[in-house]
Order: C-alpha cells, then structure tokens, then sequence
C-alpha cells in the first residue's frame, strides 16, 4: 500500500448546510471514500454520502420474531408437554394465558437486537479511529461539522481533493496520516 | 443571530460544566448524605428481613401483602412518566421533551430498581428469587405461565432492561463530549470507554436515529403493558375490589399521573439549583402540569367507574367493600385519596397555578401522596374483609415496613444525585440540534 492510500483529507467546517453541499459534490466528483462527522444528525448527510439504507429495522423484527416465537414455544411445551398441570379441566394449551410472556419476550429481544444490531453495524465499541488524529477533532468533534475523504485507491490525489474541499470555503482542511 | 457552532459551544459548555466544573457544593453534599444515610437504613432494613424473615413486616392472613406490593405498585408506577416523556413524546414530535427526557429517564430507572426491590424481599426466601426463571433446573420443574405473578417478572424484567438500553443509547453521544471536554486523563478513558468510542460519524448517527426511533416504538407498548400486567395481579383474582376489568387502563393512567407528578417534584428544584430555568422553561412545566392533569381526570374516571360498577351490580360483597372503604376502619385513606388525587388536582385548571413553580411542587407533592394512598387503600381494604367474616382482620404497618418503604428512597436519591454529579442530565446532542435548528431556520 502505498503512503496515499492511507492518507484522509478532512475538512472542516461551520455550518451543516455547507457540510451536506460539499458532500454531494465530492461524492458527485469522486474524490474518494466519504465519511462526514457531525455533532448532532444532520439530515440528508447520510444520503448525501451515498448511504440509502440502515439495515436495523431489519434486525429488530427478526430477532423480536424469534424471541417471540421462542418464548411461546417454551410455555407451550412446559405446559402441555413437558409439566402439564389440570387445572379444573381447562385446556392444558391456554394460549390467552401465554399472551403477556410471549409480548414482553418480543420486545425484550427486538429491543437488544436492536442495540446489538446498530453496534455491530458501526463497528463499536472502537478504541481508536484514525479521525482523532485530524488536529483539533477531539476539542471541536461536538461544534463542528467534518468531511474526510479517505484515499483507500490508488488513483486517491491528495493535491486534487485538497483543491476540490478548499473550493468549498471550509474553515480548515487537514492532512492526516493515521 | 450566533452561527451553528457557537450554538453548539453554548450547549456543550453547560451541559457538560456542570459534571466537569462544578465544584461540589454544600447543598448537593448535604442532600447525599441524607439520601445516602436513608439507603444506609434499607440496608440495615433488608439485612434484619433476611435475618429474621417477613415476620419482621405487618403482613399476615388476611393482609398477605401489605407495603410491599403497594411500594411496588407506587414504585413502578412513577417511573411510568420517563418511559413516556422519551418513547411516546418523540413518537408524537413532542420536541419540549428534549429538556427532560434525559431526566425523567433516569428517574424511571432508579424508581424501577426501587420497585424490583418489594416483591423480591416480598418472596420470603430472597436468595432464591432465580426459581421464578424458567431454567433447566434438577427440580423438573417450570414456572406458572397462567400465573399474572410470572407475568410481573417478566414484564418488570423487560422494562427495566429496555428502559436501561433507552437511556444508555440516548447518552452514548454525549458521553463522547464529556469525554472530549474533561481534563483528567483517567476521566477521557473513562467517558471515552463508556461512549463506546462514539465520534459522531454521518452513517452512525443516520442508524443511531433509526435504532433510537425503533426502541421508542418498542418502549411505547411496552410501558402500556408493564402496569397492566401489574393491574392483573388484582384483577384476576377474584377479591371484591379487584376483581374488574377497568384495572389495567385505569392503572396505566394512575402510572402516569404519579409519575408526572415525580416529574415535577424533582425538576423544579432541579432546574432553580443547577440554574436551567432557560432550558426547562415555564412551558416545560407548564405542559407537565396538562398532562399530569389529564391523565388526573381519566384516574378519577376509573374512581367513578368502580363506583358504578359496584352500585350497577348489585353484589353484596362488592358493596360491602365500598362501604368498608368509605366508612370503614381505613376511611381515612379513602379521603386522603380522594382529596389528593381528585380534588387537589383540579387547581391544575388555572393556567396562574400552571405558571407558579412552588405551587406546582406542593401539588405534585400532594399527588405522590395521593397515589401511595390509593395503592394502600386497593391493596388493604380489600384484603382485610373478604367474604368470611371470621378470617376478617386488621393490618398495621411496622417499624421495619416504613424503614424498607424510607430506605427505598434513599436508593432513589443517592442513584439521582450522582446521576446529577456525573453525566449530563440534559441531553446534549439532542439540545444542540433542537437549539440550532430553533436559531437557523
């Protein structure tokens, strides 16, 4: 790999608004792979990076569906197979009776599906990434709004992309080589 | 107009100032001792109960369940609120809930962790409290799902887990700005572990939002469900006075009117001690006054309803059970209920009553009060004189009930204060959005 493909230019700047443009034309331009950091979501950024969907509600109906499923199961099986209690002669499959278990159960696995989910998805938790090398992102992460775009090909030209975000008025562009 | 940055600086340096910069005061150390040396007493309390067993409480036949279900009950029921302010809200687009979601999420996990506390020391063998499980265990045995008692474990379960992973996802970002603004190298390690390694990446935030929007989802059945499942455990019995099908609704609106009630009772000191009367506002407290006011009439609806029910059926038991709580031994009760949670409330019409912090406080205060009465009234007038009259009886709290029921808000209280002292109890990135998007158009 050569020293480019390592390198990321990040761009800094002020306002969302001017973040969000400067992604569409960079990704319009194809200056590299885009990441954008922002202190709070800003929206149409992850559309403007190119990202359509999220693929977690996904994850949490399948898991929800199974943990359902599963505890209905359980109920059913421990009262009519494996422990069957008669109870005055009512059915031994009183499914009405399996309703709240089975609710909470559903909820309880979609919702760490969930956050199990949106982590794996984000590959955190994360020591250390190389955007906390760009000078300044650790004081300025949460008041400013940051492009990189990261040289991961060969044909990445730092001197080209660096003319490109500057064209976009940031209020500083860095070079940073993790 | 300040630009988007500047904005956000503002809130950053607030919200996380007070973890960071604040210097302990007196008033905060004052308040913790007292909270702390209250959770010193529920440990002394519960250590003499595993000692001694529930002897040591009032309970006994006929009032098998006395102030440990009606902690439970009260307990639960106010951490309602939370669950409500950041699930439903959000799904309503209520933006005022920024200001306090954060807030009133914390207070319902420590209330949930108080509530969880009653019917565990309730089972008389504590330490063995994993039998309600369902485990592969050398007894072949399973747990009772027709049982509403089994539901309640996993109902309370559930609720506490979810609610834990709300709050928790919902400060993973801000745990990155505290970890970005301390000064202490050992305090970034700690915040920057605990926010995950966030860095507030465009694709991340776009899943955050989603995943944040589908727990809210989830918590809102949820929460409708947790003190309906509560609710079965009286009316599925057959003791007059419980047994009725307006249980659950009515015992979700009483969760919710106590729990609002909580609310106030901790935001308006709050909010004048750490001086955010610009972020939870007059209106803040205003619209918690509405909807503790509403959720107030539908809880004396379901007062009026059991009424009628009683009167319409025409069953002497159910009848008798009404007078007994009217004019019986526990009379007292009835009207303390009665007064607080029906007649007090209704000062909450007056938008000057609205608008005035320190009455609000005393009235929110005044419900909390009301709504333990009205758990105790359900919970002992109609468990002292069911349908025998022979096994009729009284019941009387003790001096180690009201020591449990105290040290339980220690806990409360000393979980609250540090909650205050060490993370952001506003919700940073959600207020720098709601502000900027508030300043720029």
């Amino acid at each position: 790999m050569s020293q480019s493909s390592k390198m990321m230019l990040v761009a800094e700047f002020t306002d969302p608004e001017a973040l969000v443009e400067a992604a569409e034309i960079a990704r319009a331009e194809g200056l590299g792979h885009l990441e954008a950091y922002t202190p709070y979501p800003v929206e149409g950024l992850a559309e403007a990076l190119g990202m359509e969907k999220t693929g977690v509600p996904w994850i949490t109906l399948l898991c929800g569906l199974t943990g359902g499923a599963l505890a209905y199961f359980m109920q059913y099986y421990s009262a009519v197979h494996d422990y069957p209690l008669n109870v005055g002669g009512r059915p031994l499959h009183s499914w009405p009776a399996f309703v709240p278990v089975t609710f909470e159960v559903t909820i309880l696995c979609a919702a760490i599906g969930t956050i199990v989910g949106l982590l794996l998805l984000n590959r955190l938790p994360r020591l250390h990434h190389p955007i906390f090398e760009t000078p300044h992102f650790d004081k300025r992460s949460d008041t400013r709004f940051y492009l990189a775009v990261e040289g991961r090909t060969e044909e990445f030209d730092p001197v080209k992309v660096r003319a490109a975000l500057e064209a976009r008025h940031p209020s500083a562009v860095w070079e940073v080589t993790p | 107009m300040a630009d988007v940055s500047t904005t956000c600086e503002e809130v950053n340096q607030r919200l996380t100032g007070i973890p960071l910069r604040r210097p302990l005061t007196k008033n905060w150390l004052a308040g913790f001792l007292l909270a702390f040396m209250a959770l010193m007493l529920m440990n002394v309390a519960i250590g003499w109960l595993l000692i001694r067993g529930v002897g040591i409480w009032g309970v006994n036949i006929p009032v098998a369940w006395g102030f440990a279900i009606i902690n439970f009950v009260w307990w639960i029921g106010i951490g309602h609120a939370g669950t409500f302010i950041s699930a439903i809200l959000l799904l309503l687009h209520q933006q005022w809930r920024t200001s306090i979601n954060r807030f009133a999420e914390a207070m319902t996990l420590f209330a949930v962790a108080c509530a969880g506390i009653f019917p565990l020391l309730h089972l008389g063998r504590p330490w063995l409290f994993y039998w309600l499980v369902p485990y592969p265990n050398t007894m072949a045995l399973w747990p009772q799902w027709r049982s509403p008692l089994v539901w309640d474990v996993f109902a309370v379960t559930t609720y506490l887990i979810v609610s834990l992973l709300f709050w928790y996802l919902g400060l993973v970002p801000d745990l990155a700005s505290m970890r970005d603004r301390a000064s202490k190298t050992w305090m970034r390690r700690l915040y920057g572990i605990a926010a995950f390694g966030w860095r507030g990446s465009a694709r991340h935030w776009k899943r955050y939002e989603m995943g944040y929007l589908l727990l809210a989802g989830l918590a809102t059945p949820l929460v409708l469900s947790v003190h309906s499942v509560v609710s079965f455990d009286f009316a599925v019995s057959v003791v007059p006075g419980w047994h009725s099908t307006i249980f659950p609704p009515y015992f979700v609106a009483g969760a919710i009117f106590s729990g609002f009630a909580m609310v106030l009772t901790l935001v308006i000191p709050v909010r004048h001690f750490y001086g955010l009367k610009d972020l939870i506002t007059s209106r803040h407290l205003d619209l918690a006054a509405k909807v503790t006011l509403a959720t107030g009439m539908l809880v004396a609806f379901g007062y009026l309803s059991e009424h009628w029910t009683v009167w319409y059926s025409d069953e002497p038991y159910e009848a008798y059970m009404l007078t007994n709580r009217m004019f019986g031994p526990y009379a007292l009760i009835y009207w303390v209920t009665i007064a607080c949670n029906v007649v007090i409330p209704q000062a909450l019409w007056s938008s000057k009553v609205r608008s005035n912090p320190k009455l609000l406080f005393l009235i929110s205060i005044i419900i909390n009060i009301g709504m333990w009465s009205e758990r105790y009234m359900i919970v002992i007038t109609s468990l002292h004189r069911d349908y025998l009259p022979s096994s009729w009886g009284m019941f009387e709290a003790t001096f180690w009930d009201w020591a449990t029921y105290i040290g339980t808000f220690g806990l409360f209280f000393t979980l609250l204060f540090l909650f205050v002292r060490l993370l952001p109890m506003i919700s940073i990135a959600e207020m720098r959005k709601h502000l900027v998007e508030e300043d720029h158009p």
